[in-house]
């Protein structure tokens, strides 16, 4: 079998020309390729190894972000089997992330909910993102604008963890917070 | 060489495309029909590879369907001699087809066939296929489609093709390739997973979830082309895409305004339009085949279960009744009957439901069943099941009697989609 290879440049002019076609009003009018303008962007979220932490530690600032020792640098929140409700124990978490979010309104966050892999693919994205609208509620209530967080699912596509355990699916029903540049 | 039906779309951010590995299909049949038709196929007449080939083709074709039991045919069936029906009787063939292959002037093959009932020594047709040599077997597929539909009266799909994810590490490509397995082309290749294919009617057109801009994301991709188009990217998640009978729209799963909802929008991505609305999940939407209904999966009863509005709106009807978990509703062709997927205890399992008695039958014996999609002459549901820790695929007769297994070696396979009927 051969198949005919359009080479990439070609094939962004390609692209180029489908988004010029008219969306909704309300639709990403580049659609995706403007999230994605670069050749390859892996998924995993950016290195934290490379961040030198800074001698003052100042929690409401960008850096704080991949400091480890600023809660910001925290990004997961877990959830009980069947549950859409943030535990208690994240509480101190999101409200980092909120008055982060507060106090630097041109942050934009993407809050990914997950599920674990049984049952319906769908349906499943629908549950990953009660999640993830869980813990834009949450965030919301501190203080974050509507216009600064996304909430989308990914379901059961990318779980942290791959074997069929209750363990595993534990990894796995979670919502990730990633800020802007980081998705 | 086969012909290029499908251009590769590498887009911005996917990679790999150039490194496709050829990991074909392979069927496996692991039942059969109670009552197969005994059926002889004679070798065909011509330059020997080539007619042999053709006539492998067919025969595989008969076998997979559970439906027929090849008998020896005893060497081939002449243009126009009348076959020999006595030997064939004693031989226990309820009918014989058979013909030749010749070269034409400008290089192309014609061939021929004739299939006869045999009790009765009747002749049941003889068309006349005009194909180049990468088009033998399609030619097979049509020919077993020709015998398919004289014998059973149900149109056949040998010659249709389907639509899968196959997952290897770090990559994920969505494929057609023909109802036998063979053929497969990539029609998209990215890093990031990509779920819930869905033909257009005319067969022309996938619409797909990717998520290959970190979100879930609609598309529409014309297939021989590649090109595709954004159908539904809003903010929040955009999926599920169902077509509309006559193919001008999607039913789309959005949550630009909250939890995930129904959506209608026009198949170039303009026009949205809410056309259900409840506090919780509304999801998985399907139109039914004349277009009146669309049945969905909601959890709006406390669990996830299936309903259906008329395809303007109104109210819900719910379906499914017995058990906590009913997902993913497929309607049959004829519209008469329903295929989703039903939890009993802890095993998600295929089930069947007559629409009009509402009598449900679980079809497999399977624990991690997804994805139903049925054949469109309504004979076989092509699902996605695990068997070994892997994912495959695998095909189960309406009644429960013939099953396939079609999987690839090395990978998972996942979301099937049969595709339409060629006429």
């Amino acid at each position: 079998m051969r198949a005919h290879l359009i080479s990439l440049s070609a094939l962004t002019l390609l692209l180029a020309a489908c988004g010029s076609q008219p969306p909704a009003p309300e639709q990403n009018p580049a659609g995706v390729e403007s999230r994605t303008p670069g050749p390859v962007r892996v998924a995993t979220p950016p290195v934290v190894t490379k961040v030198q932490p800074a001698d003052k530690f100042d929690p409401g600032s960008i850096a704080a972000l991949k400091d480890p020792r600023s809660p910001l640098s925290k990004r997961s929140i877990h959830f009980d089997y069947d549950s859409y409700v943030v535990k208690d124990e994240f509480q101190a978490l999101l409200t980092a992330h909120g008055k982060f979010l507060a106090a630097n309104p041109k942050m934009k966050m993407l809050i990914q909910g997950n599920a674990d892999e049984r049952g319906s693919r769908e349906y499943n994205l629908a549950l990953g993102q009660k999640r993830a609208n869980a813990v834009k509620k949450a965030l919301a209530l501190l203080g974050a604008k509507e216009e600064q967080v996304e909430a989308v699912s990914l379901g059961e596509e990318k779980p942290a963890c791959t074997e069929s355990t209750e363990e595993c699916w534990a990894k796995n029903r979670r919502g990730d917070m990633l800020y802007s540049g980081e998705f | 060489m086969k012909f290029p039906r499908f251009v590769l779309a590498c887009t911005a951010g996917l990679t790999l495309c150039a490194a496709a590995a050829h990991a074909q299909l392979t069927v496996e049949i692991t039942g059969a029909g109670a009552n197969r038709l005994p059926v002889a196929i004679a070798d065909f007449a011509g330059e020997r590879i080539v007619a042999q080939a053709l006539a492998s083709v067919v025969r595989a074709d008969l076998d997979r369907s559970g439906l027929f039991r090849l008998v020896e045919a005893g060497g081939a069936l002449a243009d126009t001699a009348t076959p020999p029906f006595e030997d064939l009787k004693t031989r226990g063939a309820d009918a014989v087809a058979g013909g030749s292959v010749t070269t034409s002037a400008d290089g192309r093959y014609e061939t021929r066939m004739r299939l006869f009932d045999v009790p009765k020594q009747a002749a049941l047709g003889n068309p006349t296929y005009l194909h180049t040599g990468t088009q033998l077997r399609a030619t097979g597929h049509r020919i077993a489609d020709f015998i398919y539909e004289k014998l059973t009266g149900e149109p056949g799909v040998f010659s249709t093709r389907i639509a899968y994810v196959v997952k290897s590490t770090g990559r994920f490509e969505l494929k057609i390739a023909d109802a036998d397995g063979s053929n497969d082309q990539a029609a998209l290749a990215s890093r990031e997973p990509i779920i819930s294919p869905a033909w257009s009617p005319d067969g022309g057109k996938l619409a797909y979830v990717s998520f290959e801009a970190k979100k879930p994301v609609v598309y529409v991709h014309d297939l021989a082309s590649g090109r595709r188009h954004v159908a539904a990217n809003f903010k929040g998640s955009n999926s599920a895409p169902a077509w509309s009978p006559d193919g001008k729209q999607l039913a789309v799963v959005l949550t630009k305004d909250g939890s995930s909802q129904l959506y209608v929008v026009n198949a170039d991505g303009s026009g949205v339009t809410r056309i259900a609305t409840s506090s919780g999940i509304d999801t998985e939407p399907r139109w039914s085949p004349d277009g009146q209904f669309i049945y969905f999966t909601s959890d709006r009863g406390g669990s996830p279960q299936i309903y259906r509005i008329t395809a303007s709106g109104g109210n819900a009807e719910r379906i499914t009744f017995e058990g906590s978990y009913n997902v993913t509703p497929r309607l049959s062709p004829d519209g008469k009957s329903l295929a989703f997927i039903a939890r009993n205890g802890g095993r998600f399992q295929l089930a069947l439901m007559d629409l009009a008695t509402k009598q449900t039958q679980i079809l497999t014996d399977s624990a991690k069943d997804e994805s139903p999609s049925f054949a469109p002459n309504g004979r076989m549901i092509l699902y996605a099941t695990e068997i070994g820790g892997r994912g495959v695929l695998a095909a189960v007769s309406s009644d429960g009697r013939v099953k396939q297994k079609l999987s690839v070696q090395a990978a998972d396979v996942r979301e099937p989609a049969w595709g339409p009927l060629v006429r």
